[in-house]
């Protein structure tokens, strides 16, 4: 599997998923913010890429725009060649409902639902999901179905988030420090739950983590400062979350 | 930020306002839909308190310095005629200040402007001279001299309501001599400040009026020369009423006398102690339900906004705060929203105040009758809202003071939820996961949801409650006009005659049908319960002026017994079967113990009946009429209308339609008036609840909303989830608020009944119908704007923080 994945990304001509061109992103105030000073990226296909930076430095501006929960102030960026920056709300919805798989730092389930039916709540509206208890299979939690968020450790709600985030199939996972309130061991589960969904279902996948650690598992690792990407390195070999430590 | 926002955060900070009080004055500003809905509610509470209790005031102010000075009477006693010389016999009756002797008399009036006869009450005033007691202000033009017969003075408002002025003329039917007078002044008395014509429901202006005559002209006219026939007095302070009343008439008795009576049967101030009774009741129930309200939703909201914030209060304590530091901050915000509501209350209610005052001028001639800004009424309501600010806020701002540290450190445990046995019901018929949030929801606060349900079913319970007034008082002129006095008019005769007087005015123009009355008054005994009633003799199988049983069906006078109207019997404390004693006050005063035999119904204008030849019988006369109900044909009314003015034998047209139509305009100009304001503070109320319940709801559910917002969800669906919650608690609400207005609804109806209206507990369907959908109107605007604010939720700020 690892193999495979390794030759498209470098034999076939890899195929593009994101494209941005010179985004940048102003917080209007008494002192705007320049969250984002004309961001150039591309992301492929299947491929897992982690982003490092300085905090401010504009990771989750980026990665909230990627996944259309924001709108850039000034440049474009194409999704499969569609200009999403030229959306409107409710083509921003359709896009995020088809395409978006969103894990955040603070899982974000819905208390009021069971670990099945928080996975629902996306299988429910989608088009070509697999089932809540697939996903969570997935995920390794095929045995909590049926608890609520309150009776679950966080590592275990976390990964409830990202079988919630792929069960959809998305073309895209974005992971906002996944693991940033978790321990290195429950970290590790999650990453693998990540990983298996970028292997698995070849999502193309954007981890943002303060963890430098974590970059040994990516194919790429983009490297953040001051709203511009300072730096791009690409990673010969991957490790697999299990080898990694902190 | 907007530019007010901007302004407030300036000027906090030049106040160098603590770093605390900014955080108030952001919360506040924050939760300024929230804050402002409870500052309402204060503010319609103290708006009607202000108001009811200013006018009240005012009403009560005009009446007692009008009445102090002008010597308003204590006492009042009619008789047939005596002699002048008698008035120093009652003045020397022991507790009488004042005493003074007069002649009133009852003529029809001819007026240009109108077709129909007016009933006019003549009062005779000494020429040159202004009464001693029930002294008028003289509005305009001067007093009548003597020498002149044909001078008069009129009533302001009958004036006005002709739009006479001094120098113009009117014709009157005086003791069967047709008179032409000529107004020489204007004036204004304190026995007629509610002026309304005998055997009337309402004032009628236009059809009323009081003039004043000379001694020597009136009594002339009326072959009382040397002679009075009405007395009047004053009582010494400590002198015991009833006394005074036995005195005179035992005086007066040999003179014909009828009977003398006190101010609480005096019809003006009667009506006007009424007035100020009603007024202050319904002054001290709706504003403690209002200010309960916003006590409640006080409560809901600040507690929420606690529980929202521990972390930020145990951060605070955490840096070195006191309990009572932070328990001051939330003290603080309930004063400011509920000073807010008082000050906007204060504003409002001086306004409502003074349109309920103006409002009262047309029923209540006063010559002065102005809201005034009474300090009293404002220090009572400052002191109601700081309780119901203690009330709502007291226990929110004892669990801020309550909360330890500790607690805010702990991370944040999301709020756990249990399959219920409806999960199973969830799988089978594939209920939707935004469905089963909502209902998760709604059972997961069992006590919050019900918090809210009460709080919008009472609301409907409200505006049921008010509704009920117009129904109730539709009853009562269904049953009134179209039921029980069915004619057209009713003419009264100066003297009883004859019964063959039916047979003349059966021939008049237009007349279709008459029917005959006999009225006397009576002093009703039983035990040690008296009342003063007219006795009217009916004849059977009457079709115009008739009794109703319980059930509304029209009865026959009874054989041999009298029929009590429902509120009389009450007070006489008396059931069919039970034997009471009438007095006779007039003529050859008959006393008579007859059992009671019926007991019938009536709203309105309460009396007694007996069949009409036991009547005479009783009053050892013949066949004796002292009126006639007609029912005429409208197309010859004024026809009938002008012979009637020129038939000396009549003393008075009493007009059923015309009172039907003032009637229901005094409704119209008031108690609508009064339902319009219910009707809006109930939406309020409802507004409030709802617009705070979904409020929490959301800020509550911010993260989760979002969350589904992130993962695809579209506005609407997300609006769904939250609306849904509300819309369940509506749909609860509607219901229960229907049981809630009928219960309170029947709870208020007994406190409004007064001596002269009883208000019938019926509640019609449509008022359920109409009060459950103000509500689900109000409910459906707040969902629209909390709608709004579901559309824009700022999805990366909500899911960035922690909880
Ligand atoms: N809503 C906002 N209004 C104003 N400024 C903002 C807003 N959101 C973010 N910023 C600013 O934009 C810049 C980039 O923020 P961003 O959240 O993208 O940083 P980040 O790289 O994700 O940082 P971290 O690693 O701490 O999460 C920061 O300087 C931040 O202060
Ligand atoms: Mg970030």
């Amino acid at each position: 599997m690892q193999m495979t994945q390794t030759q498209r990304s470098q034999v076939a001509a890899p195929i593009e998923t994101f494209r941005a061109e010179a985004l940048t992103k102003v917080y209007p105030g008494e002192t705007p913010v320049h969250a984002l000073r004309g961001v150039d990226l591309e992301m492929y296909e299947g491929e897992l890429a982690v982003l490092l930076g300085p905090s401010g430095s504009g990771k989750s501006t980026l990665l909230n725009i990627l996944g259309g929960l924001d709108q850039p102030t000034a440049g474009h960026f194409y999704f499969r060649g569609r200009d999403v920056t030229k959306f409107d709300q409710e083509e921003l919805t359709q896009y995020r409902r088809d395409n978006v798989g969103f894990v955040f730092q603070f899982y974000n389930l819905i208390p009021s639902l069971t670990a099945r039916e928080n996975v629902a709540l996306v299988t429910e509206i989608a088009q070509h999901p697999m089932t809540p208890d697939e996903a969570l299979q997935m995920v390794g939690l095929g045995h909590r179905l049926d608890h609520f968020p309150a009776q679950l450790s966080g590592g275990e709600q976390q990964r409830v988030a990202i079988a919630r985030a792929i069960a959809k199939r998305p073309s895209v996972l974005l992971c906002d420090e996944p693991t940033g309130a978790l321990d290195s061991k429950t970290g590790i589960v999650v990453l693998q739950a990540i990983v298996r969904a970028n292997q698995e279902l070849g999502t193309t996948t954007a981890v943002i983590t303060h963890n430098a650690v974590m970059a040994a598992m990516a194919d790429r690792v983009i490297r953040f400062a001051d709203g511009n990407i300072s730096s791009i390195e690409r990673n010969t070999t991957k490790l697999k979350p299990e080898d990694l430590s902190w | 930020m907007s530019a007010l926002q901007r302004f407030l955060l300036r000027w906090s900070m030049s106040l160098k306002v603590s770093a605390l009080d900014r955080k108030l004055l952001r919360d506040v500003w924050r939760l300024k839909g929230q804050t402002l809905a409870i500052s309402v509610v204060v503010a319609a509470g103290i708006a009607l308190l202000v108001g009811t209790y200013g006018c009240l005031a005012a009403l009560q102010a005009s009446k007692d310095v009008f009445y102090e000075r002008t010597s308003f009477a204590d006492v009042w006693a009619s008789v047939k005629r005596a002699p002048n010389s008698m008035h120093d016999k009652l003045a020397q009756i022991p507790g009488i200040a004042t005493v003074e002797t007069r002649i009133v008399a009852d003529a029809t009036l001819d007026i240009a402007d109108m077709i129909d006869p007016a009933r006019g009450r003549i009062i005779s005033v000494k020429e040159g001279e202004i009464p001693l007691l029930n002294q008028f202000d003289l509005l305009a033009g001067r007093l009548v001299q003597y020498g002149r017969p044909n001078e008069i003075l009129i009533s302001d408002a009958f004036a006005k309501a002709h739009k006479l002025g001094l120098g113009d003329t009117l014709s009157a039917n005086i003791y069967g001599k047709k008179r032409k007078l000529e107004i020489v002044g204007i004036a204004l008395t304190p026995e007629y400040v509610y002026a309304l014509a005998p055997g009337q429901i309402m004032p009628d202006d236009k059809r009323f009026g009081i003039l004043w005559m000379g001694y020597e002209a009136l009594s002339a006219a009326y072959d009382l020369e040397e002679s009075f026939n009405s007395v009047t007095a004053t009582l010494l302070h400590g002198a015991v009423e009833a006394d005074v009343l036995q005195r005179l008439d035992i005086l007066l008795k040999p003179y014909g006398g009828v009977g003398a009576y006190g101010r609480k049967d005096q019809i003006s101030d009667f009506f006007l102690t009424n007035e100020l009774a009603q007024l202050a009741s319904s002054g001290a129930v709706a504003p403690p339900i209002f200010l309960g309200v916003a006590a409640f939703l006080l409560n809901i909201v600040i507690s929420r906004l606690v529980a929202t914030e521990r972390e930020q209060i145990g951060l605070l304590k955490a840096f070195g705060y006191t309990d009572w530091d932070v328990g001051w901050q939330y003290t603080k915000l309930v004063a400011i929203v509920v000073g807010f509501g008082l000050a906007l209350g204060l504003w409002g209610g001086v306004w409502f105040g003074q349109g309920m005052t103006s409002m009262y001028t047309t029923y209540f001639k006063f010559p002065v009758l102005e809201y005034r800004v009474n300090a009293g009424v404002f220090a009572s309501a400052a002191i109601v809202t700081v309780i119901a600010g203690i009330i709502g806020g007291v226990s929110a701002v004892r669990q801020a003071i309550k909360l330890s540290p500790a607690v805010a450190m702990a991370p944040p445990v999301p709020t756990s939820f249990n399959k219920s046995k409806f999960s199973i019901w969830f799988e089978r018929f594939h209920i939707s996961q935004p469905t089963r949030m909502i209902f998760r929801h709604v059972t997961r606060w069992p006590l919050r949801t019900a918090m809210t349900v009460a709080g919008i079913s009472f609301s409907v319970a409200l505006l049921i409650a008010s509704f009920f007034f117009m129904d109730s008082v539709g009853k009562v002129i269904q049953v009134y006009f179209y039921q029980a006095e069915r004619q057209t008019l009713t003419v009264s005769f100066v003297e009883p005659r004859g019964a063959e007087v039916e047979e003349s005015i059966l021939r008049l123009p237009g007349v279709l049908a008459t029917q005959p009355v006999r009225t006397v008054s009576a002093r009703l005994r039983h035990g040690p319960y008296t009342k003063r009633s007219a006795v009217n003799g009916l004849v059977k199988s009457a079709d115009m002026n008739r009794l109703l049983g319980a059930d509304e069906k029209p009865l026959d006078p009874p054989d041999g017994g009298i029929a009590l109207s429902e509120h009389i019997a009450k007070e006489l404390h008396v059931q069919v079967g039970d034997m009471i004693t009438v007095e006779v006050l007039q003529e050859r005063r008959p006393v008579i113990e007859v059992p009671v035999t019926q007991v019938v119904k009536q709203y309105l204008g309460f009396s007694t009946y007996m069949h009409i030849s036991e009547l005479n019988r009783l009053m050892h006369e013949g066949p004796t009429v002292t009126g006639i109900h007609v029912l005429a044909d409208s197309r010859y009314i004024n026809d009938l209308y002008t012979k009637l003015k020129n038939t000396p034998m009549v003393a008075g047209v009493a007009q059923t339609e015309a009172s039907l139509r003032g009637f229901q305009d005094t409704m119209d100009q008031t108690m609508y008036v009064m339902i319009g304001f219910y009707i809006a503070f109930s939406s309020l109320i409802a507004f409030g609840v709802a617009y705070n319940s979904a409020r929490i709801a959301l800020s509550e559910r911010a993260r989760s909303l979002a969350s589904l917002r992130v993962l695809g969800f579209t506005r609407q669906e997300v609006a769904y989830i939250l609306l849904g919650e509300l819309g369940v608690q509506t749909l609860l609400a509607l219901p229960v608020g229907c049981l809630f207005g009928y219960g309170l609804a029947y709870a208020m109806s007994p406190m409004l009944k007064t001596d002269m209206y009883d208000f019938p507990f019926i509640i019609n369907d449509p008022t359920y119908g109409f009060s459950v959908m103000v509500v689900a109107i109000a409910a459906a605007i707040c969902a629209v704007l909390v709608r709004r604010r579901v559309y824009n939720l700022d999805l990366i700020s909500v899911l960035k923080t922690r909880e």
